[in-house]
C-alpha cells in the first residue's frame, strides 16, 4: 500500500533524520512536510492538517511529548508516532497514555517502519470512512431541525413530509416541549409556501379580546386603545403558514371565529365590515386531549374536525429515549457554533441523561445541556453540571407497599421534584410542567410546598 | 542517446557474472544501452565508523561527483544504511542521476548457490534506477517498483516494471502512483 493522499509531518531537530525519513516516505508517495522543532510544528498545525506525525522525543525547547499533547488538541484525528534514540519504558508508557499511535526506536528496522505506516494508512482510511458514515447517518436521522431514529418519530417525519406537500390543516399533538413548533416550522420549510411567511401565535398567552385582535387585526377605534388600524396574524401569514399553538385553550367565541375563517378563508378585522381574503395554511397544536374536550363540551366538535384533517402526534421524550444520544450530539453541534468550542458529555452524565424522565421533553433536554455547557469546567459536561434532580427514590414513597399512591400524591411529588430541578424558579417549573404560573402558584399553596420544592415535614399525630 | 553506467564500487573483486546479469535486466527494463564503468576509486568517505556501515546517501553524493556523465548505478558488497533505518538494500536520487545497491543484505546463510542473490540484485538494481527515472513505489502486484523491506518482499516481486511504470519511464517522468 502506498501513501498517496496521506500527509505526513516529520518533526526532528536533526536535518539528516528529516531528510532520510522524508526521502524514504516520499518514495512511497506520501506528501511529506518537515519541521525542525516543536514550536514550528505546533504553529503550522494551526493552519495545516496532517494524517500522520512522526515526532522526535528529545528536542531542544519543546519536546516530543509536548508536541504530542498539542497535536492531540489541535488535530485529534492525526496519528502521532514518537521517535527516540533511547528507549525507556517510562517514556513509552507516557507517550501511549498521552495518545500516541506508536513508538519507534531509532534507527528503525525497514520492515517495522513499513508495516507501521501501512497500519497508520489503514487506520486513517477507517477514520475517514467512519466520518463519512456518521455524516450519512446523521442525515438519515434528520428531517431538517428534527433529529430522531426512533420508529415512532420516523413515522412522524414521513407523515410530515407528505403533509408538507398538501395544503391541508395539520393538528400537531404532543406534550409541552416535545417539538410542536419545530415540527410546524419544518413542515412550512418543506412546503410550497416556504418562501412565504411563518407566523406563530400562542393562544394561551392572551385574553379573548386581545387574541381576537391579535389574530384578525382591528380597525382604528374598534375598542379603547385601538388608536390605529392594525393587521392581524392571519393577514401577516398571507401566502405562508400560521402556527396556532395551544389551540385547545381558546374560548367558545374564538372557536367559532376560527371555524369561520377555516371554512370561508376570509377574515374580518375587529371593528371592520369588509371580509378580507387570506391564503393561509393553518398548523394548530395543543398538549390537551381535544377529543376529551369535545366530549365534555369545552371544544367545538366541528372545529375539531376542521383542525384534525392531518393529525400528527409527537411522542414524549421518555418514550423515545434511544434518541437522547443523537439529540445530545445535535444540541452540542449547535452549542459549538454558539460557544465556538466543542463540549462533550461524560459517560456518567450521559447515563444521568438517559435515566431522567424528561417531563419537559426535548426543550428541557436542550436547556439542561445549555446549562451544563455554561457550568462545566473545561470541555466535558459532568453529571453534576446538569443540575438534574436525583432520580426519586422509590423507597421514599409515603405509601405502604402494595397501596398505589393517589393522583394527588403523584402530582404533589412531581411538582416538588420539578421545583427542586429548577431550584425554585416557578416560571421555569411552570413551563416544564406545561401549566401557567398562576396554576402552579395555586398548586404550591394547595400542597403546602416550599418554592425550592422541599416538601414540608409531615405532621405527626 | 542517454547511457546508464554500471560501476562496481565494492570492497571485494568485481564479479563479472553479477554485473552482466544486472546489465541485461537494466537494458530490458529501460531500453537504453548500459555500459560497464571500470573506475578504480571507492567512496571511502561514506564509511561510518560508529555504525560500522556505509552511508548510502553519502555514496550517492560521491557517485554524482566522481561518476561519468549520464545515469550511474553503483553496485557494492558493503552494508548500507540511511540514518533513520538499520539498513537499506539500496538508495537512489529520486529523479536525479545516481543510485546504489548492495548485495550485503541480499545474501543469507544456507542459500545453495548465488543464483537467488543474483536475481535479488537484478530486481533491486532495476528498482533503484526506477527511482532515478522518477518512479515512486507501485502497488501493482509483482511490479519491481513495489516497496521491499525484506528479502521476502524482494523474492515476491518479478524483475520487471509493470506496464504503467514502463509508460511513465517512456513519458520521461514519474508522477505519483
Amino acid at each position: 500500500m502506498t501513501g498517496a493522499n496521506t500527509r505526513v509531518l516529520i518533526v526532528d531537530d536533526e536535518e539528516i533524520v528529516r531528510e532520510s525519513l522524508g526521502g524514504w516516505l516520499e518514495k512511497d508517495g506520501y506528501q511529506v512536510t518537515s519541521a525542525p522543532d516543536g514550536r514550528t510544528a505546533v504553529e503550522r498545525m494551526k493552519s495545516e492538517r496532517w494524517n500522520v506525525m512522526l515526532v522526535d522525543l528529545k528536542m531542544p525547547g519543546m519536546d516530543g511529548l509536548q508536541v504530542l499533547e498539542e497535536a492531540r488538541k489541535l488535530q485529534p484525528d492525526a496519528a502521532v508516532i514518537l521517535m527516540t534514540a533511547y528507549a525507556t519504558v517510562d517514556t513509552a508508557v507516557q507517550a501511549m497514555k498521552l495518545g500516541a499511535f506508536d513508538y519507534l526506536v531509532k534507527p528503525f528496522d525497514p520492515e517495522e517502519l513499513s508495516i507501521l505506516m501501512q497500519k497508520v494508512v489503514a487506520q486513517q482510511s477507517l477514520l475517514r470512512e467512519n466520518a463519512v458514515l456518521r455524516k450519512a447517518l446523521k442525515k438519515e436521522h434528520r428531517f431538517r431541525d428534527l433529529v430522531s431514529k426512533s420508529p415512532a418519530m420516523q413515522r412522524v417525519f414521513e407523515l410530515a413530509q407528505v403533509a408538507a406537500r398538501s395544503n391541508s390543516t395539520i393538528l400537531v399533538l404532543g406534550e409541552s416541549g416535545s417539538g410542536k413548533e419545530v415540527l410546524a416550522r419544518t413542515i412550512h420549510a418543506e412546503s410550497t409556501r416556504a418562501e412565504g411567511p411563518f407566523v406563530a401565535v400562542s393562544c394561551a398567552a392572551l385574553t379573548e379580546s386581545l387574541l381576537e385582535s391579535e389574530l384578525f387585526g382591528h380597525e382604528k377605534g374598534a375598542f379603547t386603545g385601538a388608536v390605529s388600524r392594525r393587521k392581524g396574524k392571519f393577514e401577516a401569514a398571507h401566502g405562508g403558514t400560521l402556527f396556532l399553538d395551544e389551540v385547545g385553550d381558546i374560548t367558545a367565541k374564538l372557536q367559532l371565529d376560527l371555524l369561520r375563517v377555516l371554512e370561508e378563508r376570509k377574515i374580518q378585522r375587529v371593528g371592520g365590515n369588509e371580509p378580507i381574503d387570506v391564503d393561509v395554511r393553518v398548523i394548530a397544536a395543543t398538549n390537551r386531549d381535544l377529543k376529551k374536550a369535545v366530549a365534555d363540551g369545552s371544544f367545538r366538535e366541528d372545529l375539531f374536525y376542521r383542525l384534525n384533517v392531518i393529525p400528527v402526534t409527537l411522542p414524549p421524550l421518555r418514550e423515545r429515549k434511544e434518541d437522547i444520544p443523537i439529540l445530545v450530539d445535535h444540541f452540542l453541534d449547535r452549542l459549538e457554533a454558539e460557544l465556538k468550542r466543542r463540549v462533550q458529555v461524560s459517560p456518567e452524565a450521559m447515563a444521568a441523561l438517559l435515566a431522567h424522565d424528561w417531563p419537559g421533553n426535548v426543550r428541557e433536554l436542550r436547556n439542561v445541556l445549555e446549562r451544563g455547557a455554561v457550568v462545566a469546567q473545561g470541555d466535558v459536561i459532568k453529571s453534576a453540571d446538569l443540575g438534574l434532580a436525583p432520580a426519586p427514590a422509590k423507597a421514599a414513597s409515603a405509601n405502604p407497599p402494595g397501596e398505589p399512591p393517589t393522583l394527588e400524591d403523584v402530582e404533589r411529588r412531581h411538582i416538588s421534584e420539578v421545583l427542586a430541578h429548577t431550584a425554585g424558579n416557578v416560571s421555569q417549573a411552570a413551563r416544564l410542567l406545561g401549566i401557567d404560573r398562576v396554576t402552579l402558584y395555586n398548586k404550591i399553596k394547595k400542597f403546602g410546598l416550599r418554592r425550592d420544592g422541599e416538601e414540608p415535614e409531615p405532621a405527626h399525630g | 542517446m542517454e547511457v546508464i553506467h554500471l560501476w562496481w564500487i565494492g570492497e571485494q573483486e568485481s564479479k563479472e557474472k553479477h554485473l552482466g546479469h544486472v546489465r541485461g535486466h537494466l537494458e530490458r527494463a529501460f531500453r537504453l544501452p548500459v555500459s560497464l564503468w571500470a573506475g578504480a576509486e571507492r567512496p571511502a568517505e561514506a564509511f561510518d565508523a560508529r555504525r560500522k556501515q556505509w552511508s548510502s546517501s553519502r555514496i550517492l553524493e560521491w557517485l554524482s561527483r566522481a561518476g561519468p556523465d549520464g545515469k550511474v548505478l553503483g553496485v557494492t558488497d558493503v552494508d548500507l544504511f540511511i540514518p533513520i533505518l538499520t539498513f537499506v538494500f539500496g538508495e537512489a536520487q529520486l529523479g536525479g542521476r545516481a543510485a546504489v545497491v548492495s548485495t550485503a543484505r541480499l545474501w543469507e546463510p544456507g542459500l545453495p548457490d548465488d543464483r537467488v542473490v543474483l536475481e535479488r540484485l537484478a530486481k533491486e538494481s532495476v528498482h533503484e534506477l526506477g527511482h532515478v527515472f522518477g518512479l515512486l513505489h507501485c502497488d501493482n502486484a509483482g511490479c519491481v517498483m513495489g516497496r521491499s523491506s525484506s528479502v521476502r518482499d524482494v523474492d515476491k516481486k518479478r524483475g520487471e516494471l509493470c506496464s504503467s511504470c514502463r509508460g511513465r519511464v517512456a513519458r520521461g517522468g514519474g508522477e505519483s502512483t
